[in-house]
């Protein structure tokens, strides 16, 4: 059973455009992917693509003018939102992106300590550092004399320390010189293999390849693809949506192949498949309805021509 | 340390500063009082002007130098202002800094009540109303600071005094003890009561400042991405405010109430005046009206160092507590 599963998952903005006219901004549609345990999973998409919005969802920390749609699962029973905060940096834990994300104002070592689920914050808190090679000089430094690689480490811990079962890591890499990119990696694989499930959400295919299993291709919104990790090799020939391949296809190493066009706005989403207006095998039916997302060759697609 | 010579060099500045700054304001209040219509000596005398001749008019004059240029006077005032004499008060006849100690022992009674009033119960209005914002609570602290930073602080002190001192009699109607008793015979109980009223006006119009500024402030940590991942580590309510609002807001907070020493000295000004407090306030109106040149001089200069004093500690506080100044170091691993 999967430890962690979001189905059909919808997230719409209302917002107050111009005096009382009222406009919907479907940011999240018909999103569904599961997690399950000792699997590390990366979510890649471009920028808006909602990856931090699903990560937000889960935890349950949208904000209040967000209003969702379809079930959330943790091992098998749905999230409410009571169920959530209870679960919250208990079962569930978040590696935020940057030191931005600690309070400025608290020492590190008390910030980690405040994480601590089980034993002794400070016993803890020192253990972890430990392990990630933080001096104890550290715990008493605040956020902005942190090191990027130091902090990288600071935000580990305060999800290590928790004993979560669940990690979500969004966007852990950006900034991080070649070594502590791996060192930040490898952790999160090992993670894995304790038995933790990973979400890595990045932007950085080559990365998230070195250490998931699986990987989810978002797109506007929505989920147009669910694949082994080993099937982002060669030409992309074993990817199953147009979308996925021209992402790999735009790679450096792959021919640097720019994607034509835009993703649609989250304000004016098309009535069919959201890629069909990048698509070089766009049909009439494409622009009809949303393809549902079906299992294909051990993997899932949203696209109706993908085989 | 580099920290102790950059905090030795931050104070000699400001403190260069603060000296230009009183030597300023000393020419431009002397000026403006030697050419202003007040005549000291008939400030002096008062009503029994009649009785005094043309010739003793003349000796008092001379007694004071009145009659020699401006500029030598400003430098006799001056010179003796250094060697740490401020003149003598016509109307009190009294040293000037005698007068001051005086007033000012009763003034900072009623201005530090007001402070720390204004203060504590501004803060809390601010985060009440941040942390429901858009919510009928935080509309009517809304609505309340508006009206209030609106309101004149004499104004304010009048509907005090009609509504609980002559309507309702819970409090005396001014004066800083009863009338007509001895001052041995003051009781401490007779001092609060009558500091209730001039306090409550005062910190009423202070609350307004410190209770929209820390509302916004508590806006922007609330929405910041240290509260999101707190929130996310399942924190909330109470713990989260005082693990991660508390300290975020409230050195920011305290830093204004200091910088707000300009507002404290001129709404206690008008205060005093209203309730007849015996402070400060009432004795800048007082030797303003009755021309009385150098208590006017010191006053001016007092309240000048007074508002810098805030200011200095407002700049100090972020100096000396903010760990982001405090602690400049920056460690690799
Ligand atoms: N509070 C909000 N109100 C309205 N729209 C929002 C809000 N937050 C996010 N969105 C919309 O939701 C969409 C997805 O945002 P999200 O932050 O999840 O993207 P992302 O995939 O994480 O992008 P990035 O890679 O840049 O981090 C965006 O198009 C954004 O405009
Ligand atoms: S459904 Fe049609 S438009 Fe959409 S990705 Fe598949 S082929 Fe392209
Ligand atoms: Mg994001």
């Amino acid at each position: 059973m999967p430890i962690l599963e979001v189905e059909n998952l919808s997230v719409t903005f209302r917002q107050y455009a111009s005096g009382l006219k009222e406009r919907n901004i479907r940011a999240i549609s018909n999103l569904s992917v599961t997690l399950e345990q000792g699997e590390v999973l990366a979510v890649v998409g471009a920028s808006g693509s909602g990856k931090s919005l699903l990560a937000h969802a889960i935890l349950g920390i949208l904000p209040a003018n967000a209003e969702t749609a379809g079930s959330i699962k943790y091992c098998g029973e749905t999230l409410t939102a009571k169920r959530t905060q209870s679960l919250r940096g208990r079962e569930i834990a978040l590696v935020p992106q940057s030191v931005g994300y600690l309070d400025p104002l608290m020492r590190v070592g008390n910030q980690v300590r405040t994480a601590v689920r089980n034993g002794k914050p400070a016993e803890e808190q020192r253990k972890v550092f430990k392990r990630y090679k933080l001096k104890s000089v550290v715990e008493k430094l605040f956020p902005f004399e942190l090191s990027g690689g130091m902090a990288r480490r600071v935000l580990l811990s305060t999800a290590m320390v928790s004993g979560a079962k669940v990690i979500i890591a969004d966007e852990p890499t950006p900034g991080l010189d070649p070594e502590a990119l791996n060192e930040a990696l490898l952790n999160l694989r090992e993670l894995g293999d304790q038995g933790c499930a990973v979400m890595l959400i990045t932007h950085d295919i080559d990365s998230a390849l070195r250490i998931a299993d699986k990987i989810a291709v978002f797109y506007a919104g929505t989920t147009v693809e669910i694949a082994p990790a080993k099937d982002f090799t060669g030409d992309g020939e074993h990817l199953r949506h147009p979308y996925s391949k021209a992402l790999w296809g735009a790679l450096p190493q792959n021919g640097f192949t720019p994607i034509p066009g835009s993703q649609p706005h989250s304000a004016a989403l098309p009535p069919g498949c959201l890629f069909a207006s990048r698509c070089e095998k766009a049909t009439k039916e494409c622009h009809q309805a949303q393809p549902d997302l079906r299992e294909l060759r051990n993997g899932k697609v949203r696209c109706i021509h993908a085989t | 340390m580099a920290r102790a010579k950059n905090l030795g060099r931050f104070l000699l500045w400001r403190s260069i500063r603060a000296f230009t700054l009183l030597a300023g304001i000393s020419i431009i209040s002397f000026l403006l009082v030697k050419n202003s219509p007040i005549d000291p000596i008939q400030a002096y005398i008062g009503a029994d002007m009649l009785n005094v001749g043309p010739e003793q008019r003349e000796k008092i004059a001379q007694h004071w130098g009145l009659d020699d240029p401006v500029f030598k006077q400003y430098v006799n005032w001056a010179s003796s202002l250094l060697g740490g004499d401020l003149g003598t008060s016509m109307i009190y006849r009294e040293p000037v800094a005698e007068v001051i100690k005086e007033k000012f022992s009763h003034s900072i009674v009623l201005m530090l009540t007001a402070w720390v009033l204004s203060g504590v119960i501004g803060f809390t209005m601010g985060v009440v109303a941040a942390m429901n914002k858009d919510t009928a609570i935080d509309r009517i602290i809304k609505w309340y600071c508006y009206t209030l930073a609106s309101t004149p602080a004499f104004w304010m002190g009048l509907l005090m005094v009609m509504v609980f001192a002559v309507w309702l009699g819970w409090f005396p109607v001014g004066l800083g003890v009863p009338a007509g008793i001895l001052s041995d015979d003051v009781t401490f109980i007779d001092k609060v009561k009558h500091l209730v009223l001039p306090a409550i006006t005062l910190s009423i119009v202070g609350v307004a400042n410190i209770a929209l500024h820390t509302r916004q402030k508590m806006i922007d940590v609330l929405a910041s991405d240290y509260i999101l991942f707190a929130r996310a580590r399942g924190e909330r309510g109470f713990i989260l405010f005082w693990r991660h609002g508390l300290r975020n807001v409230a050195l920011p907070a305290i830093s204004l109430q200091f910088a707000a020493f300009s507002e404290l000295f001129g709404g206690a000004v008008l205060t005093e005046q209203v309730f007849s407090y015996p402070g400060l306030g009432q004795a800048t109106v007082e030797a303003g009206l009755r021309g009385d040149v150098p208590l006017l001089l010191g006053l001016v200069l007092f309240s000048a160092l007074f508002v810098f004093t805030g200011n200095l500690i407002a700049d100090l506080i972020y100096y000396v507590v903010d760990p982001r100044t405090r602690e400049g170091r920056t460690y690799e691993s």
